[in-house]
């Protein structure tokens, strides 16, 4: 289950060191003895339906949530015990944005950066690269109402950075944002991730998950069922083809198809899904239906995700 | 840009480790944004007291046509609501706005993910409402001194003392704040114990008249003590019983603060 990472340095200690980490609510167990370890200057994600444990995980990861029991260090220090400390190093963009909004872009950077006990010309300097870098430099000094989601978004990750943290905890930094807004952020997280910054961030997208992390662990009920790298995890755990099939005639061609044990079929909804290790046999004899459509792509991240955490809507 | 990371171990903490200073970021938030809506925030504290000081002051105590404990009714009222926009701008402050920072905005959160503890929010918020309140409170007893109603200079001890009267009531606001679910949760605490305290503990007339019980529940509330210290300050007599008045205050701070600490930790790190 446990895939060791394909660029791991044995050399360092991890930045996230967590092991039988459990919490519950009540009855409810969130998460369930976890184990989880993040390198330096790797990108992280952590996958899973809604309520599989990722943000209290993350929230635990900064000390904003008592653990029940396990062994939880970053920068090898136990949190919660050195949380505050600890929290010097580390930028947080949650999941909701808390920006301030009486005051201006310019100025909610100026106050958080107080919050680290940080002021003075220096800090002016960072924070006018850091407006470039989130492109919010024309809008320094507008009222934080007058922003989109975009751009809130962006300064929420500014503001994460005035500290010049080495571990960036993220939680869905990019849910709610149209496409060319979350273009800009996978762009900035990558420059972060080139400049040597530990990254862990949650997320719905799998094609982000796909496209930004090194390694990730698709959780659910609190617990890892799976990690690796994205080209790992869709290796072992999905067959390489998929073929979703549409159309009238989609009945009457399944009828007569032999299908043999290296395939596996799903019905959602209209459709069929045919997981496949080989899909010519499966292409060609669709090639013979005329009132079937079909495409047939490779297995991606979402196939395994859908595969572990199964299709059942969670809320 | 620079982002580039250094080094894995600890930066140099300074003095911003020093653990009593922590407050300060967190209040100069507060005190920045309050500048920013002087105009409303003002009017709300200072605006309202002023009403009744010249409502009540000269139209009730024209009809009253004789002192109270030797003084004119307007000097004895300006005493009184000195001391009680003190109690009214810090218990607004601590639970109005701080339920805002706390619930609807979100501030206190954001503040902690830097490195900040819910004790560091807290005491910048108790340190706050005091603020606010020697704000308010100076600005009354301006007026007030402008219209003839303060006996002498003695009277700007008032202020430092409104500043204590608003940590004071700015805590137990806080413990309201702490356990409430909207905005109306905060009448409950405004009319079972601020407007009872306003009217029983000798703001608006003396209470030696009132029954027995009465006085004793307001000797125990602490606005009958900040009473005590502010009301002889404006008009010109020295306190008794000073350390018993400061005792009582102090008490309900070290009693209501870190119990708003505990719940607010309850609420906010689970």
């Amino acid at each position: 289950m446990d895939t060791p990472s394909t660029k791991t340095t044995q050399a360092q200690p991890p930045v996230i060191d967590i092991e039988g980490l459990t919490k519950s609510y009540d009855q409810l167990t969130v998460v369930d003895h976890l184990d989880l370890q993040v390198e330096r200057g790797e990108c992280f994600g952590l996958l899973g339906p809604n309520g599989a444990g990722k943000t209290t995980t993350l929230r635990m990861l900064l000390g904003m949530t008592p653990p029940d029991s396990g062994v939880l260090k970053v920068f090898q220090q136990s949190i919660p015990a050195f949380s505050r400390q600890i929290r010097r190093q580390i930028g947080v963009v949650p999941q909701m944005d808390n920006l301030d909004p009486d005051f201006s872009v310019r100025e909610n950077l100026r106050t958080y950066a107080s919050y680290f006990g940080l002021s003075g010309r220096d800090l002016e300097k960072r924070i006018t690269h850091l407006l470039e870098f989130a492109r919010l430099t024309h809008k320094a000094d507008a009222l934080i109402d007058m922003l989109s989601g975009g751009m809130k978004r962006r300064l929420t990750m500014a503001r994460a950075l005035v500290n010049d943290p080495q571990l960036l905890i993220l939680d869905e930094p990019t849910t709610g944002l149209d496409p060319q807004a979350r273009q800009l952020i996978w762009q900035r997280l990558r420059e972060l991730r080139h400049t040597g910054h530990t990254l862990i961030m949650t997320t719905h997208y799998m094609e982000e998950a796909q496209r930004l992390c090194d390694r990730l662990a698709i959780m659910d009920h609190g617990k890892i069922i799976v990690q690796g790298t994205p080209r790992e995890l869709i290796q072992q755990h999905i067959e390489p083809h998929v073929i979703e099939i549409n159309g009238v005639g989609q009945e009457k061609w399944r009828a007569q198809f032999k299908m043999d044990e290296s395939m596996r079929f799903e019905t959602l909804g209209e459709s069929l899904f045919i997981y496949a290790q080989d899909e010519k046999a499966i292409v060609a004899d669709l090639c013979e239906f005329d009132d079937v459509e079909f495409i047939h792509r490779r297995a991606n991240l979402e196939d395994v995700f859908l595969k572990m955490t199964g299709r059942d809507l969670r809320e | 840009m620079n982002t580039e990371v250094t080094d894995v171990s600890m930066k140099d903490d300074g003095l911003r480790e020093v653990g009593w200073l922590r407050w300060y970021p967190v209040w100069s938030r507060n005190m920045r944004v309050w500048r920013k809506l002087i105009g409303p925030a003002l009017l709300g504290n200072i605006g309202e007291p002023l009403l009744y000081l010249f409502a009540l002051g000269y139209g009730l105590g024209g009809f009253l046509g004789k002192d109270i404990q030797g003084l004119e009714y307007v000097v004895f009222l300006a005493s009184g609501l000195v001391c009680s926009s003190a109690m009214n701008t810090a218990s607004f402050e601590g639970m109005y706005s701080a339920y805002t920072r706390m619930a609807v905005q979100d501030t206190w959160i954001g503040m902690l993910t830097a490195p900040l503890s819910i004790r560091d929010i807290i005491t910048a918020e108790v340190i706050w409402d005091g603020t606010k309140s020697a704000i308010s409170v100076t600005a009354i007893l301006l007026v007030a001194s402008i219209m003839g109603l303060v006996a002498d200079g003695w009277a700007i001890l008032v202020i430092p003392l409104a500043w204590l009267v608003g940590a004071c009531f700015g805590s137990m606001a806080l413990v309201v704040t702490s356990l409430a679910k909207n905005y109306d949760f905060f009448l409950y605490y405004f009319t079972l114990l601020i407007t009872p305290m306003l009217l029983l503990s000798g703001v608006f007339f003396p209470i030696d008249n009132m029954p027995e019980m009465v006085q004793l529940i307001a000797k125990a509330l602490p606005l009958y003590h900040a009473l005590g210290l502010m009301r002889p300050l404006m008009i010109g007599q020295m306190p008794v019983d000073i350390l018993l008045h400061l005792m009582v205050l102090f008490a309900y701070i070290a009693i209501a603060m870190p119990l708003a600490i505990r719940l607010i930790s309850r609420r906010l790190l689970r």
